[in-house]
């Protein structure tokens, strides 16, 4: 093609300037160094204004000790570190709530969604109501309602509800035995990983195996078997070095054991169980985008109804799920920026709030925490994307 | 959070924009852009009984709300004049400093940090506080070193959250805190069960004290555990707009301490012989020119809002719902701190 057309173009007859290549990288310079000087000449005239009022500027604060408590925090973090810390366990809150949201939603979803397509009425009426209802109410409303009024009717840590003799249930969260690792405990871990590893190899065995000759292991008894046994004996060899630390009633509340804050668990359930609706709507709107042909066609073929959900419509489903899937991921860890409105020790909460107030270098703060969200944003998209990419349809 | 936002990207544009072109030097001085508008910008607080707080009808009532009038009347000699911005806790400097408002009255403590690296200035202080605990009664609690270990509900972006920590690190006692954005939700978090006690200024203490279910079931411990001066704030720049804000309290204070309120006001104006009274209601001496408002500012706030042992006691004092005594907070000659320099 381009052998005929390149000769009529004919760079020689028009004018240097009439080229459109060469315009089109003009104009796009020009924009470029309209657009750099315009944020340069932005951040020069902030940082010269806050110079004037006498605010302080630049990332120093990021250093300087915090001075505050924080109620939840997955890396060590005292009154005495520093805002940087304090930044790094409210982005760790954060991604905690975003990570289980996300793994709850997308199991809720799932069978929701198929639930709104089963034959049961039951099952489908349920699912309908669920998705109408929680799909239409506002989240913040939601997270309000799990954690105030589900709070209110909780006891106090004295009454608190006591399952199975080591889980206590009360309004200041659910605590649980913390294990204790004493000497030995890397046999143990050892011994299970070994457990994992062969499980694995049988795995891929078993497939080959029945491939070929349509025979496989019964996995899941052998696996199970695997892993619960040879840990147990790794432990009684090595004298049971896992103790678990049971939480005591002391004073004001329990001590010892894990302890999960109601602020994480109204969190997370509210958003897992809204983001499921949306998610429910995407599964159904995937499995019907898959034409009824291909389930007779798999009927015909001897299938089950689970095998024909498992291994025919859902794979086809999947490449119409997966896009407003990724949408969905978004919107649940920005939507944990709500946890505000409840004192979860969040990112919002912990840095652009506590932080920001004290140090009042609003720009910077907000900056960085746009920033965050942008990246773990742009992270999500590019891993789902991948994951779409291997699922998609491949046309040739 | 919309809010916030809004007030960050203000305070960015405010910055970023402000100097385009010509530099900072055209800014008008901040009496002659409220002359302007026509009227005082205050934030205060979202709801704090006593300090500041909506009814039904939308009034505001409240000893900082009352300082924002005593302003308004001050400047345009009009006590209506003034539009209240309500504020949380973490959105109050950012709205000041981008100067969404004119002056922020929200029992706001007096601290070094704020009143240096946020590019702000506080004014003087209309409520001398310190930081104390609410527990419930059945706890048995009677004094705040035996809370080792208790939940504590506060709210965020206050001077409180670090008093607590400095608190329980001084006295080797552990606790846990969940900071809430807004008073409403702190007391709401309590009155559910969420924490064994509820720390903030010991005037919010018998604000939010009314809030709950059971006021009767709570009671504030005897420790003050910290200085809380709280006082209005105005931001760096302009040190005219600094002046009269400052001086409108001293007035109030120079009122209460000369015998003259708002009921006997017209009366001292025409008959006083006393110089000093002459002076504060105008009829003396040029000082109102002097910051470019009117001579009779003193006789407006006086006249419109009354002197501060009246704002005191219509909205704090121990004939209101949070019956606080006058205590550290009676003039200087009455044994307490609220001490005005001369207007002279």
């Amino acid at each position: 093609m381009s052998d005929l057309v390149e000769p009529a173009i004919g760079r020689s007859k028009t004018s240097f300037i009439n080229d459109p290549k060469v315009r089109s990288i003009g104009l796009q310079l020009i924009a470029l160094v309209l657009v750099v000087f315009l944020g340069w000449m932005f951040v020069d005239n902030a940082r010269q204004n806050l110079a004037a009022q006498k605010i302080a500027t630049g990332f120093g604060f990021l250093d300087n000790t915090a001075g505050f408590g924080i109620s939840q925090t997955l890396v060590p973090y005292s009154e005495t570190s520093t805002y940087g810390r304090a930044f790094l366990v409210g982005l760790l809150n954060t991604l905690l709530v975003a990570v289980v949201g996300i793994f709850f939603a997308t199991i809720i979803g799932f069978f929701v969604g198929i639930g709104r397509l089963s034959k049961n009425f039951v099952v489908r009426l349920l699912s309908t109501i669920y998705v109408e209802v929680i799909r239409n109410l506002p989240p913040l409303f939601q997270i309000l309602f799990w954690y105030l009024a589900v709070l209110s009717a909780m006891p106090s840590p004295r009454q608190s509800i006591n399952l199975l003799g080591e889980v206590f249930i009360s309004n200041r969260g659910i605590i649980v035995p913390r294990p204790v690792f004493e000497a030995g405990t890397g046999y143990v871990l050892w011994s299970f990983g070994a457990a994992l590893l062969v499980v694995i190899v049988l795995h891929y065995w078993s497939r080959e195996r029945r491939a070929e000759t349509g025979r496989g292991l019964p996995m899941l008894p052998i696996g199970l078997g695997l892993m619960i046994v040879v840990p147990f004996i790794a432990m009684a060899l090595t004298g049971f070095p896992i103790s678990l630390e049971r939480p005591e009633l002391k004073g004001f509340n329990f001590v010892g054991g894990v302890r999960v804050i109601p602020e994480f668990v109204a969190l997370t359930v509210a958003l897992a169980t809204y983001t499921g609706a949306f998610i429910a709507e995407n599964v159904r709107a995937g499995i019907q985008s898959v034409s009824h042909g291909q389930t007779e066609a798999a009927h015909s073929l001897g299938l089950r109804n689970g095998h024909t959900l498992r291994l025919v419509v859902i794979p086809q489903a999947m490449r119409v799920i997966i896009p407003p899937l990724t949408s969905q991921y978004l919107n649940l860890t920005k939507n944990s920026s709500l946890a505000v409105g409840i004192g979860y020790p969040d990112l919002v909460a912990v840095f652009a709030g506590t932080t920001l107030n004290q140090t009042g270098q609003a720009i910077e703060i907000i900056a960085i925490t746009m920033g965050v969200y942008l990246v773990l944003s742009i992270i999500t998209s590019v891993i789902m994307n991948v994951y779409n990419k291997r699922v998609a349809l491949v046309e040739r | 959070m919309m809010k916030r936002l809004l007030s960050t990207l203000a305070l960015a544009g405010a910055c970023g924009l402000a100097a385009v072109g010509a530099q900072a030097q055209t800014k008008p001085a901040k009496l002659d852009q409220i002359k302007a508008k026509g009227f005082v910008q205050c934030g205060v607080s979202q709801g704090l009984p006593g300090f500041s707080t909506p009814d039904d009808k939308g009034n505001w009532t409240g000893l900082d709300v009352d300082f924002c009038r005593a302003v308004a009347a001050a400047v345009f000699g009009d006590a209506t004049k003034v539009k209240f911005t309500p504020l949380s806790a973490k959105d109050r400097f950012t709205a000041l400093q981008s100067g969404d408002i004119d002056v922020l009255s929200r029992n706001t403590t007096w601290t070094i940090s704020r009143d240096t690296s946020l590019g702000l200035n506080f004014t003087g202080v209309t409520y001398y506080d310190g930081q104390g605990f609410m527990i419930r009664k059945d706890k048995k609690v009677t004094s705040a070193m035996e809370l080792s270990g208790a939940s504590v509900c506060t709210q965020t972006g206050t001077t409180t959250e670090q008093n607590l920590a400095d608190f329980f690190r001084a006295n080797n006692m552990t606790y846990e805190v969940i900071a809430f954005a807004t008073n409403d939700e702190v007391v709401k978090a309590y009155d559910a069960g969420r924490c064994d006690v509820l720390t903030t200024d010991r005037s919010g203490l018998a604000g939010e004290r009314l809030k709950l279910t059971n006021p009767d079931d709570h009671i504030v411990l005897p420790e003050i555990i910290s200085k809380e001066p709280l006082g209005p704030v105005v931001a760096h720049g302009d040190d005219q707009w600094f002046d009269i804000v400052k001086w409108v309290l001293f007035a109030q204070l120079t009122a209460e301490e000369l015998g003259v309120n708002s009921k006997n006001v017209d009366e001292q104006l025409k008959s006083s012989a006393n110089p000093e009274v002459k002076r504060l209601l105008g009829t003396e001496g040029k000082f109102g020119e002097g910051m470019g408002i009117g001579n009779d500012w003193g006789y407006q706030i006086v006249k419109t809002v009354g002197n501060y042992g009246e704002m005191y006691d219509r909205n704090v004092g121990p004939d209101t719902p949070l019956k606080l005594a006058r205590g550290v907070n009676a003039l200087w000659n009455k044994g307490g701190l609220q001490y005005a320099p001369p207007i002279r």
